[in-house]
């Protein structure tokens, strides 16, 4: 236990000093410029690391499937841009590094709200009232304009010229590096709030409705706490957005955000604390990569998504961290040659997929858009039926050879767990 | 008094539309309890499906083909998905068909691009049927009420009145008692899953040139078809169909509607100015704020009355 915890604290301290290091791999010191794209990326990652993790307080250790995150996210973004308005306009006299506080307080206020409402009910009633909530809003920010400035959203300037450190914030290196500092004291204070009796109890909640009951505890307090300091998370993500982008419109309040915050803190992993940070990571990596070589990530995503759904439920971490007791064991060379064994029919459906599904949508959209496909620097004829061909067989042919790879390894998996177990027990 | 009957009849028309799509999730969901997100996406596979079939086969043939292709799809997700995943519970079903959306979603893109598709009402049914205070009714619209009441009409037939009808009715609220009489209940989970989607279809053949075959159509349809389902309560057919007229009604007289809260301050000597949220508020007119109406009524019933209007059971 003290080894993988040792371990544990290791990757922590290691993916710290990552955030830290990662801008000035990409600094140009020759001349003294930032890398605009990296930077924007990496903000995008700690905005979407506080919103996943923040989800996960409900899905993972709450077990609450909520359809209105991106509620609380967009109303802390919309709130800040009228803050740092006020700042700018002297009416507020508060140093930047406060101001997501403030959005934080405006997301936990909207949560409190919403939330007694929402926490009457738990499973699919609760997911319903949420997505009624988030629909609600969606539809109200594009209504009232005094506030949400309608469709095209309300702007602002970060530069209010009122900083702790004497900071301007306008470079994207300044703002990059209070994103970390708030990330950081986001994920800590939601890993605290795990190892607190309201973090238990909502496990408890999720896990034996009745038994959280019998103990005298209301599970619909758990849900309501939970529920709001969620809420409090998300608005500080918000807020950042709002200090990032200096513009908050629509999109940062509608559902396709609260769906991104499900797939990120899903693929990353539920079960695990640092389980959505893995998947926000890795979602905006894929996001900011894929989108710009293709139009169908939603797609990718989709199958990503319902492939973990139905064959890891634990997610990206629950797979990892089922190497657990093999490492443990020293064992794990044991799997390196059926691995090896999954890799070419895994990389033969991964081509015949992606080759379909990009066949596909340049024969409809790409056409439409007047673009040319191009794989590996030439240019492909989508009305050819040899690329077609070469797809399909890929996709069956690796689809059956993995099915029958997949058996080979699940046999060897099994005979190591229980080898292991049989050890446990002697 | 003419702004009356015309959105009436415009209500009921798009009431109808609504339950024919909210039945099939209403009898999924009571008796799988999954609430299937994918519901408004196989509304749009119908549509699309119809366009492609009718310009091979004709309209009417096409009105039988796509539904019972949309059937087959659903049977389909429900052996090779959702069973697979129904060990893990009830959010991990709700998750799978929350995936599905996206595929769907992106898949109608790139199989007939983001474009809407030319699919229009047939030249034999493309006439006004009468006039109301100078107002065209089109008979296409008379047509949609024909399928939708028929298909109300021999859904109950077969719920209330066959064998078939029985064990679903029966599965409805006792799945184990009705496993334990013999009947094999995943056969009758894939029934009704499939019959659901094939409603759907039909739901998409018909509404597909009512409102328009583009990308953006599950979308417009997903949110407003749990609101039926969830506001006329588990279980209950007819809540649903009292559900979905009374939404179909509400947006459409919510744009005629052009009084506001502020409106009835008037009277009382108080004059307001949309100059903040709240006085803006209380000064947009009902027809801006028809799209919020759904939604608010959906959390005030599950505050108050959280098995719907005639659930038989808490959702």
């Amino acid at each position: 236990m003290t080894r993988s915890g040792n371990g544990a604290r290791w990757i922590w301290v290691f993916a710290v000093a990552l955030a830290l290091a990662v801008p000035w791999a990409f600094h140009n010191f020759q001349t003294g410029r930032d890398s605009g794209f990296v930077l924007s990326m990496l903000s995008q990652m700690g905005m979407m690391v506080i919103l996943s993790l923040s989800y996960n307080m409900l899905l993972g250790q709450a077990g609450l499937f909520s359809l209105c995150h991106a509620t609380f996210f967009g109303i802390g973004g919309y709130a800040t841009v009228h803050f740092l308005n006020a700042a700018g306009a002297g009416s507020l006299p508060l140093p930047m590094e406060v101001i997501p506080l403030l959005s934080g307080l405006t997301g936990l206020g909207l949560a409190l709200i919403f939330g007694y409402m929402a926490t009457k009910q738990r499973a699919t009633a609760f997911a319903m009232i949420t997505m009624g909530i988030g629909e609600l809003m969606a539809t109200a920010a594009l209504m009232f304009h005094s506030f949400f400035g309608g469709e095209g959203g309300v702007t602002t300037n970060r530069m209010i010229d009122h900083s702790l450190f004497g900071l301007t914030y306008a470079s994207g290196m300044q703002v990059y590096y209070l994103i970390l500092v708030w990330t950081l004291i986001c994920a800590g204070s939601m890993y605290f709030l795990t190892q607190t009796p309201l973090g238990r109890m909502a496990n408890a909640t999720r896990d034996n409705y009745e038994r959280a009951q019998f103990m005298g505890y209301d599970p619909r307090v758990v849900r309501f706490l939970q529920f709001s300091l969620s809420g409090l998370f998300a608005g500080v993500g918000g807020g950042l957005y709002a200090i990032t982008y200096e513009i908050v419109t629509f999109d940062a309040l509608a559902a396709p955000l609260s769906a991104n915050a499900l797939l990120m803190a899903y693929i990353g992993g539920t079960t695990v604390f640092g389980g959505p940070i893995l998947g926000a990571v890795l979602i905006t990596l894929l996001q900011s990569g894929v989108s710009l070589l293709s139009n169908s990530w939603l797609v990718y995503v989709g199958v990503l998504f319902i492939s973990m759904v139905m064959f890891a439920p634990a997610g990206l971490s629950g797979l990892i961290i089922a190497h657990g007791p093999i490492a443990a064991a020293g064992r794990l060379r044991r799997l390196t040659v059926p691995y090896l064994r999954l890799v070419v029919p895994f990389l033969a459906l991964v081509l015949g997929f992606v080759g379909l599904v990009e066949l596909m949508s340049f024969l409809t959209i790409g056409a439409a858009q007047g673009k040319k496909l191009v794989l590996f620097g030439s240019a492909i004829n989508i009305e050819a039926t040899q690329p077609w061909l070469i797809s399909v067989v890929c996709l069956l042919g690796g689809g059956a050879w993995l099915r029958w790879e997949a058996r080979a390894f699940h046999r060897v998996w099994e005979s190591l767990t229980a080898d292991l177990k049989q050890r446990d027990r002697v | 008094m003419e702004i009356f009957v015309i959105s009436l009849l415009n209500g009921l028309v798009y009431g109808m539309l609504l339950f024919m799509l909210a039945s099939g999730l209403t009898l999924i969901f009571s008796m799988m309890g999954v609430l299937n997100f994918a519901h408004a996406s196989i509304y749009m596979i119908g549509a699309y499906l119809a366009f492609q079939v009718s310009r091979v086969v004709g309209f009417f043939p096409a009105l039988i083909i796509a539904p019972l292709l949309c059937g087959a799809i659903g049977a389909a997700i429900e052996i090779w998905g959702l069973r697979k995943v129904h060990h893990n519970g009830h959010i991990a079903e709700l998750l799978f068909t929350f995936g599905l959306v996206f595929i769907v979603q992106r898949g109608v893109q790139m199989t007939w691009g983001m474009l809407p598709m030319p699919y229009r009402v047939p030249a034999l049914l493309d006439f006004p049927l009468f006039q109301i205070y100078g107002a065209n009714f089109p008979a296409y619209r008379a047509f949609m009420l024909l399928i939708s009441g028929g298909m109300l009409l021999s859904t109950w037939l077969l719920l209330k009145k066959t064998r078939v009808g029985l064990i679903i009715q029966a599965a409805l609220t006792h799945p184990n008692m009705v496993s334990a009489l013999g009947h094999n209940v995943p056969m009758v989970f894939t029934t009704v899953f499939a019959g659901g989607c094939l409603l759907a279809g039909l739901a998409g053949v018909i509404g597909g040139n009512y409102q328009t075959t583009e990308p953006g159509m599950a979308e417009a349809m997903g949110p407003i078809v749990f609101v039926v389902v969830v506001f006329g309560g588990l279980g209950s057919l007819a809540g649903c169909f009292i559900a979905s007229i009374l939404m179909g009604m509400i947006q459409t007289f919510a744009v005629v509607i052009d009084y506001s809260v502020a409106d009835l301050l008037r009277p009382l000597g108080l004059a307001l100015k949309a100059d903040n949220l709240l006085m803006e508020v209380l000064t947009v007119p009902i027809a801006r704020i028809g799209a919020l109406l759904p939604f608010a009524m959906m959390i005030l019933i599950l505050l108050f009355r959280p098995r719907g209007l005639m659930g038989t059971r808490d959702t």
